[in-house]
């Protein structure tokens, strides 16, 4: 397989604040990441939010500019684009919100809807029935406006307009953060069945675990911005002990598998002021000195962690 | 306008309302069919008292004051209603423009605004009759600079909210260039607000515009406006109080008409916002 997006060494700092009597202040949204992602992969990205997955999702896009790092699709260095260029190359990447409430225009209806990635391309649009047929939505409703519609059926929608032109990457931000269980589970059906009719690549951004594990083919755990580990398998045992933590507080569904939750304790550091150290050592059980001090780097193996003191597998 | 808008108007206010403001304006279109001429002088037939064959009187000149009403119609209706037209084409380029673009334009647009806001209207609207002289192209300019501000910011708030939309994301991500989101997205989700402000504002600038033909800034004679013959009958209030009374009554009625429409068109447009659908 050959990779469809590297991205390597991609930061974004964002500024805030300094006015006359205050100084800017700079926060590190996203640190450092790389990875790669094949043609035919599903890889999630998870961890609390604030974490800087949503981030990652828009800077791999290009829908913000990142700071620094190297970005490239198919070979193409997105960063080097002209804006003409990255128009039509917007064709073959496509994002799905996490709120179908408001990432659909209110006054358009689902023909116009679904119309608007030709538009924008400059392409006649083809027949909107079977646009919204695909993502099994009833070709009827090509006349409907989003409001007459529930969660479910919108994120439907959402679906049907990232994949309108075809694309090769579908960056999915929480698509069924906002919905309910009953259809978050329809709605991964529905990804997963168009994932095999078109060969697509997913970038999963989610905090749901459980999900991710079903979902997923490689994991990247962030935290404050990092990656902290890259899991190679979405069910291999975690090695830091931030992913633990993260799997320990998930919801079992079978009442008799549940254990205690061994809730992490201390605060998440502000990201305006991150320790010197390991962002995690503050709340971390096997944190020694060398934690508070340095900063542990990714490590290059089978299954990459950021910790000095990982745990067996 | 689908059925949600007309419904507003089934109730018996906000429908007399509207019948009002239908007759009103098709009295204005209609004012050449009048018998009488507001302009041609009878002194012989001068003060006359509400009767049958002047219905309202005749003011002091002679002259019908029923014909001179509609004919007033005309001027102060066409006045306000395009200046407040002007205002808001204006007031949406600004405010759009200001949202938009941000950085030092949008400090100088709010400051400018919150500036004139500051100001009384008809202190804005009496030094720009003074600059460019009295008559209705002077009055119809002041009324229209006078409520700038308010569509301006009303403008710029909206598009500013709008902005933040995941929707103008999600078609940015799809390859959509500014002038697509401006124009598909932004601009037609701000309309509906910047409308029905509109539609109230043009009743206070009706007030507006009779306040500076009471003045004799406005329309000048002999043609006819409301605020001009109020000026004329402020003279004549005891000696013939009825051509002071019909135009200040012409004005209040048509104002509160507006406002009660105006209001009801609010009430039925919140009640979509909520479901977030189309005007």
């Amino acid at each position: 397989m050959s990779d469809l997006l590297s991205v390597t060494g991609l930061t974004k700092r964002f500024q805030s604040g300094g006015g006359l009597f205050q100084r800017p202040r700079a926060m590190m949204a996203v640190r450092e990441v790389s990875f790669t992602l094949a043609r035919g992969e599903v890889l999630g990205v998870v961890g609390e939010s604030g974490c800087g997955k949503s981030t990652l999702a828009r800077l791999v896009l290009r829908l913000i500019e990142p700071t620094g790092g190297e970005l490239r699709f198919d070979g193409t260095d997105l960063r080097a684009l002209s804006p003409a260029a990255l128009r039509k190359m917007r064709q073959r990447m496509a994002m799905v919100f996490q709120d179908p409430y408001s990432s659909l225009d209110p006054r358009f209806t689902l023909a116009q809807i679904l119309a608007e990635p030709f538009a924008v391309q400059g392409q006649t649009p083809p027949d909107p029935g079977a646009m919204l047929e695909t993502v099994g939505l009833p070709a009827t409703m090509a006349q409907s406006h989003p409001h007459q519609l529930s969660g479910g059926q919108r994120q439907r929608v959402g679906i049907a307009r990232a994949l309108a032109l075809s694309p090769d990457l579908v960056v999915l931000d929480e698509p069924t953060a906002s919905l309910d269980v009953s259809i978050q589970a329809q709605i991964v059906a529905l990804l997963t069945r168009l994932r095999q009719d078109r060969g697509l690549t997913y970038l999963f951004i989610s905090h749901d675990l459980g999900l991710v594990r079903y979902f997923c083919d490689r994991v990247l755990v962030m935290y404050l911005g990092a990656v902290v580990e890259v899991l190679p398998r979405a069910d291999a045992p975690p090695r830091h002990p931030y992913t633990a933590a993260l799997q320990a507080s998930a919801f079992v569904p079978d009442p008799a598998q549940r254990r205690t939750l061994a809730a992490l304790t201390g605060e998440i550091p502000s990201p305006f002021d991150l320790p010197p150290g390991c962002a995690f050592a503050g709340r971390c059980p096997r944190a020694s000195d060398l934690c508070r001090t340095r900063r542990p780097a990714l490590d290059q193996g089978p299954h990459p962690v950021a910790c000095f003191h990982p745990l067996k597998d | 306008m689908n059925f949600p808008v007309m419904k507003a108007f089934r109730h018996p206010i906000p429908a007399l309302s509207a019948l009002w403001l239908v007759l009103v304006i098709l009295a204005a279109i209609l004012a050449d069919l009048s018998p009488y001429d507001y302009d041609i002088q009878a002194l012989s037939e001068a003060y006359r008292s509400p009767s049958a064959a002047h219905w309202l009187g005749t003011d002091e000149f002679g002259r019908d004051l029923l014909t001179r009403l509609i004919h007033g119609a005309r001027t102060s209706l066409s006045v306000s209603v395009t200046a407040i037209a002007i205002s808001v084409a204006c007031g949406m380029a600004l405010g759009a423009a200001a949202a938009w673009f941000g950085g030092w334009f949008d400090r100088a647009v709010t400051v400018t605004v919150d500036l004139t806001w500051s100001f009384p209207e008809i202190l804005i609207a009496l030094i720009l009759v003074a600059i460019i002289g009295p008559g209705t192209t002077g009055t119809m300019v002041a009324i229209a600079v006078a409520y700038l501000a308010q569509f301006t910011r009303l403008t710029r708030a909206q598009i500013l909210t709008l902005k933040g939309e995941t929707f103008i994301e999600a078609a940015r991500s799809l390859g959509a260039g500014n002038t697509h989101i401006l124009t598909r997205h932004l601009l037609p989700n701000a309309l509906a607000p910047v409308l029905v402000s509109a539609m109230l504002a043009t009743g206070d600038a009706i007030i507006l515009e009779a306040t500076l033909g009471f003045f004799g800034l406005g329309a000048q004679p002999p043609v006819p406006s409301w605020g001009g013959m109020m000026s004329a009958g402020s003279a004549l209030i005891f000696k013939a109080p009825w051509i002071i009374i019909f135009p200040g009554l012409m004005v209040a009625v048509t104002v509160v008409a507006i406002n009660l429409a105006g209001d009801a068109l609010v009430a039925s447009l919140d009640i979509k916002a909520k479901l977030r659908g189309p005007i």
